[in-house]
Parts: structure tokens; C-alpha cells; sequence
């Protein structure tokens, strides 16, 4: 049983906090999440137990910290069925991809060679693409969505060539919500002799992820979307890409030693990406939060989202005056817009009802183009997400015609 | 403006200047000054365009993608600055964005534009209530010759 009072009751954010004079509804958990008591207690318990640095001292203390750091890249790597060694950490997915184009794109891309990305993909996963490929000469490409906004391996197969040699995809896409079968794209990547780049930002905390089965080369997420804190995030990578891979920073703790004619030797991964302490409370709360999240179970979160979502479609369908962007996607996001009113004029008069949406072009500005429209308003729902936070929103969308309430009632 | 004005009127004022922007349009005269205004917290991303002569705004105007609340109150904004000297209009902005603030204003200047009274209550959309009237700012010092970096 999906015991969902038990859960709300776990995060202080949900404890009857309000928003306007009505109770908080918190619908942009593609955005960020609240955190349970058990992250916040990990945190707390480095600095009131066990304070001090990781990897290097002689002490008790650091070493307790060294073997905890340890235990918590171990979570990860059991999370999405990598080996530890494989797992680096990062600040969040923006740096993690940002590492892979600078890292591993900047030293082996080539003029002429091609990136494929689409036109889905959050900034983090196309800008940093633009400035290696004007760094190295290399070209972008874009692979087509389907009228729907999918991104299919049929549509790969047209676009794929071999001069392709990166493709970097999301997931799940953070607009529409629809997931991609990376396994797929990623067999038919490697038949091109390319690598493929995930961006997990908005699957990882949803969708149980095995980067074994899914044979990607490179995945990264942050930690604040699934529960954990903010300023943590990781890159995965296959070992043998990670040891080809130039680290992003240098500096102290990825150096095995250096000397004055310049002659340096790096550790070998995850540590050689490890430059400077670590954010060592963010890596102890990223583990709390998968841990809390594997005590709960993926699949079952994955099928509460998916009742939600369902639900929400079909009462938002008997609406006429909500046009929805995404009625098919898999993932807890909803795009939509209220007939004739600007996304963020809905969004704020959602806000003076105590509802925490989205409006904007989510970092994903190209896709605009592709939706035909210039802003859209995005709900996300998460593992503590109710009926009645739904039926709230609904609520709002029925009355969102008189959105100027937001200033005079 | 009636000093007496009522929700309802202000909601009308703004919806009206919403629906049928004033001054929003794009100069085909090279002598305007023209600033690009958009802000990473929105989705606001319009342009102000001021043309001065002899110390008096002789035309401003605007255009681009935006909410009500930007480009209604931008709307109102070429209204009440066409026409005024130099002096005049940075006394009205002064006066306006004091009010946006919830500070201390002289309403008698601000006409229309009193309807963005309550802007503070929504507190994410004050940067939409004052975007275009920043630009103007920027534009009205670059006309004086004191060159503003603008971001």
C-alpha cells in the first residue's frame, strides 16, 4: 500500500505551510523537491557528529567521514547499477554535462564531425554543445521530433551519419515530459560508432535507471530533484570513457603528485574529477534521499505519479477553456495554457491560490518553436503529491479567466 | 483619472491596455534610442523606443513578448511620458516606481498608471510592472549623454 499520509508527514515542507492564505500546493517538482526529515538529519549529523574533511587526515574523524563518502558512492552506484568507481560527483547535471563536453567532446571532437541533440533539450544539454562546436569546428545537428514531440530511434536512424559522433538526449524531456527509449537510441549510437550523453535530470528521480541495461555512455542528474540537496549531482560514466576523459578543474585531492618542471599525474576516476573538498553534506543528503526513495520503491513511485497524472489529464480534458501540450507523455509533467491568457499572468494567478506552477519556456527555448507558442505552464507532480493538490489546480484552472483576481482579491 | 477608483475600473484600465496596447509598435526613424529589456526571472522580452527633441519626449514606444501586467503598464507609460520634458518624465518614473515599492509617492502625476497599486502583492511580478519603465530610464540618461551600462 501506497501509504501517501505517511509520506507528507516526512517532509516539514508539507507540515500545513501556506502560500497566499491557502494551503500550499506545490506543483514544480520538475523545478526542485522538498527534502524529508531523513536528508536533513543526514546533513545535520556531519556537522553535530563527524565534521571533517574527506580524504585527508590521519584521525578518527576523517576517517569516519572518508568510509561515509565511501558508503554514499556506493548508494549511488547500486541506484543506477554502475560500479562506484564510475560515479563522480558533480555540482548538478549542468556541470556533469558540461564535464563531458569540455571533458571528453572539447579533446576529441573534430571539424567536420557532427552532435545531434533535439530540439526538447534543456539549455545544460545544448549550450555547453554550441561552445565546444565552436571550439572544435564540429557541427550540431538536430534530430526531428514526431508531430507529437517525441523523439523516436526511427527519427535517429534518419539523422545519424558517420560523421556523428556525440548524441545528447534527455530522458525524459523537462517540457514535455515524454520518455525516450535511450536503450534504442543507445544500440543504434554505438552502430555509428558514436557515444551517447544522457541528461537524467528529470528521469532519474521518477524512473528506476540501470545504466547497464541502457548502455549509455554518459548520465547525469542532480540531487535536488529527487529529494536530496541542492549544489550535488553526478556524472556517470563507463570507466574506460572516464579514464579518456580530461578533468574540467584541477587543484587538490585529484593529483597523485606534481613537481616544479610541471610533470603532473592524476588520480585515476571518479577521484581525477574531484577537485577541492568536496561538497561532502551535499553527498551524505544525495544518500539519504536515494536511500529514502529506494525504501519507498521506484516502481511504486513511478505508478502513484503515473494515477495522478492520469487523473489530472482527464479532468483538465473536461475543461474547455485548458489547452494541453502533453496528454500523452509518460513522466508526472503537464504542460498546458489557459485559453487567452499569458503563462505567466495564469502562473501568478495560480500563485494568489496558494498553487506553485511553472510558467516560462522551462530553459528549453527552441522547443517554442516547435509548440507554436511562447510560454507554456508546466505542473509537475512527485511522490508526495496528492488528489487534492490536483483538484487544487484544477480548481485554478477553472477560474484562471479572471487572473487579474491575483492583484484585487 | 477619478481619485475615486474602484477594483473593478483598475482591472478594466488594465485588461484595456493589454488587449489594445498604446504606442506599441516599431520606429522606421534611426534617430530613436532604442533598448532591448529582458529578464532571466521571466519571460518578458520586449524593446523601448524614445525619440527626443530639444529636451521633450516627441515619442516613445514599445514592443515585444510579454504579460498583461509588462505590457499594460508599458502601454500606459509612452501615454504618460509623450510630450514631457527630460525632467518631468524621470519625476514620473521616480513617482512610479515608489509606488510599485510601496513607498511614499506623489499620485497626482501617475494618472492611469495607478492601477499597478497592488503590483507588490504578487511579488514576482514587480520586476513585469517596471521592466518597460527601466528601459525608459536607461534611454532617457543615455539621451542626456550619461551613458549607462545596462547590465
Amino acid at each position: 500500500m501506497y501509504n501517501l499520509k505517511k509520506i507528507r508527514s516526512d517532509f516539514p515542507m508539507l507540515d500545513g505551510k501556506t502560500m497566499q492564505g491557502h494551503p500550499l500546493v506545490y506543483l514544480d517538482n520538475a523545478a526542485t523537491t522538498f527534502k524529508p526529515k531523513a536528508v536533513l538529519k543526514a546533513i545535520e549529523k556531519y556537522y553535530t557528529e563527524y565534521t571533517a574533511n574527506a580524504h585527508r587526515g590521519d584521525y578518527d574523524l576523517t576517517h569516519t567521514v572518508d568510509v561515509k563518502f565511501d558508503e554514499a558512492r556506493q548508494t549511488v552506484a547500486d541506484f543506477i547499477n554502475a560500479k562506484k568507481e564510475e560515479v563522480v560527483f558533480t555540482s548538478g547535471t549542468s556541470m556533469s554535462l558540461n564535464m563531458v563536453a569540455y571533458g571528453w567532446g572539447a579533446k576529441y571532437l573534430k571539424k567536420g564531425d557532427e552532435i545531434l541533440l533535439t530540439q526538447a533539450e534543456h539549455a545544460s544539454n545544448v549550450l555547453p554543445w554550441f561552445k565546444v562546436a565552436e571550439m572544435t569546428g564540429a557541427k550540431i545537428g538536430y534530430i526531428p521530433l514526431d508531430a507529437e514531440g517525441r523523439l523516436t530511434v526511427e527519427s535517429l536512424r534518419k539523422t545519424i551519419t558517420d560523421k556523428t559522433k556525440v548524441v545528447a538526449v534527455a530522458h525524459v524531456t523537462n517540457v514535455l515530459g515524454f520518455t525516450v527509449d535511450i536503450k534504442a537510441l543507445a544500440k543504434l549510437t554505438h552502430e555509428f560508432g558514436a557515444i551517447i550523453v544522457v541528461d537524467g535530470a528529470q528521469s532519474v528521480p521518477h524512473l528506476k535507471t540501470d545504466v547497464k541495461d541502457l548502455d549509455c555512455d554518459f548520465l547525469a542528474f542532480s540531487g535536488h530533484k529527487l529529494c536530496g540537496p541542492t549544489g550535488i549531482g553526478v556524472l556517470y560514466g563507463k570507466y574506460a570513457l572516464l579514464q579518456k576523459t580530461d578533468p574540467f578543474m584541477t587543484g587538490g585531492g585529484m593529483n597523485a603528485r606534481f613537481d616544479m618542471c610541471g610533470e603532473v599525474s592524476y588520480l585515476q576516476p571518479p577521484l581525477k574529477f574531484e577537485a577541492g573538498t568536496q561538497n561532502i553534506e551535499g553527498v551524505l543528503g544525495l544518500a539519504a534521499a536515494i536511500k529514502y526513495l529506494q525504501n519507498i520503491g521506484l516502481d511504486n513511485i513511478a505508478s502513484h505519479e503515473h494515477e495522478l497524472r492520469v487523473y489530472a489529464i482527464s479532468e483538465m480534458k473536461k475543461l474547455d477553456n485548458v489547452i494541453l501540450y502533453n496528454e500523452r507523455a509518460e513522466a508526472g509533467i503537464i504542460t498546458f495554457n489557459l485559453k487567452g491568457v499569458f503563462g505567466q499572468d495564469a502562473a501568478t494567478y495560480f500563485n494568489s491560490r496558494g498553487v506553485a506552477v511553472r510558467s516560462g519556456n522551462h530553459c528549453a527555448k527552441i522547443l517554442l518553436t516547435f509548440l507554436n507558442t511562447s510560454n507554456t505552464l508546466r505542473a509537475s507532480i512527485y511522490l508526495y503529491t496528492s488528489k487534492e493538490d490536483v483538484d487544487a489546480l484544477i480548481d485554478a484552472c477553472k477560474k484562471g479567466g479572471d487572473f487579474l483576481d491575483a492583484y484585487f482579491n | 483619472m477619478p481619485t475615486l477608483i474602484n477594483p473593478q475600473m483598475m482591472r478594466q484600465v488594465i485588461m484595456d491596455h493589454y488587449e489594445h496596447p498604446r504606442n506599441k509598435r516599431i520606429p522606421k526613424d534611426d534617430r530613436y534610442l532604442k533598448i532591448h529589456m529582458d529578464s532571466a526571472s521571466c519571460i518578458d522580452d520586449i524593446y523601448v523606443y524614445l525619440l527626443v527633441e530639444n529636451g521633450i519626449i516627441k515619442d516613445c514606444c514599445f514592443d515585444g513578448v510579454a504579460c498583461t501586467i509588462s505590457t499594460a503598464s508599458a502601454s500606459i507609460m509612452t501615454e504618460l511620458v509623450m510630450g514631457k520634458t527630460l525632467k518631468d518624465a524621470l519625476y514620473i518614473i521616480k513617482q512610479y516606481t515608489a509606488m510599485i515599492h510601496e513607498e511614499k509617492y506623489d499620485d497626482s502625476v501617475l494618472d492611469e498608471a495607478i492601477v499597478f497599486m497592488n503590483t507588490a502583492k504578487q511579488a514576482a511580478r514587480i520586476k513585469c510592472a517596471t521592466i518597460g519603465w527601466d528601459g525608459l530610464e536607461e534611454l532617457i540618461h543615455e539621451s542626456e549623454g550619461e551613458k549607462h551600462d545596462h547590465r
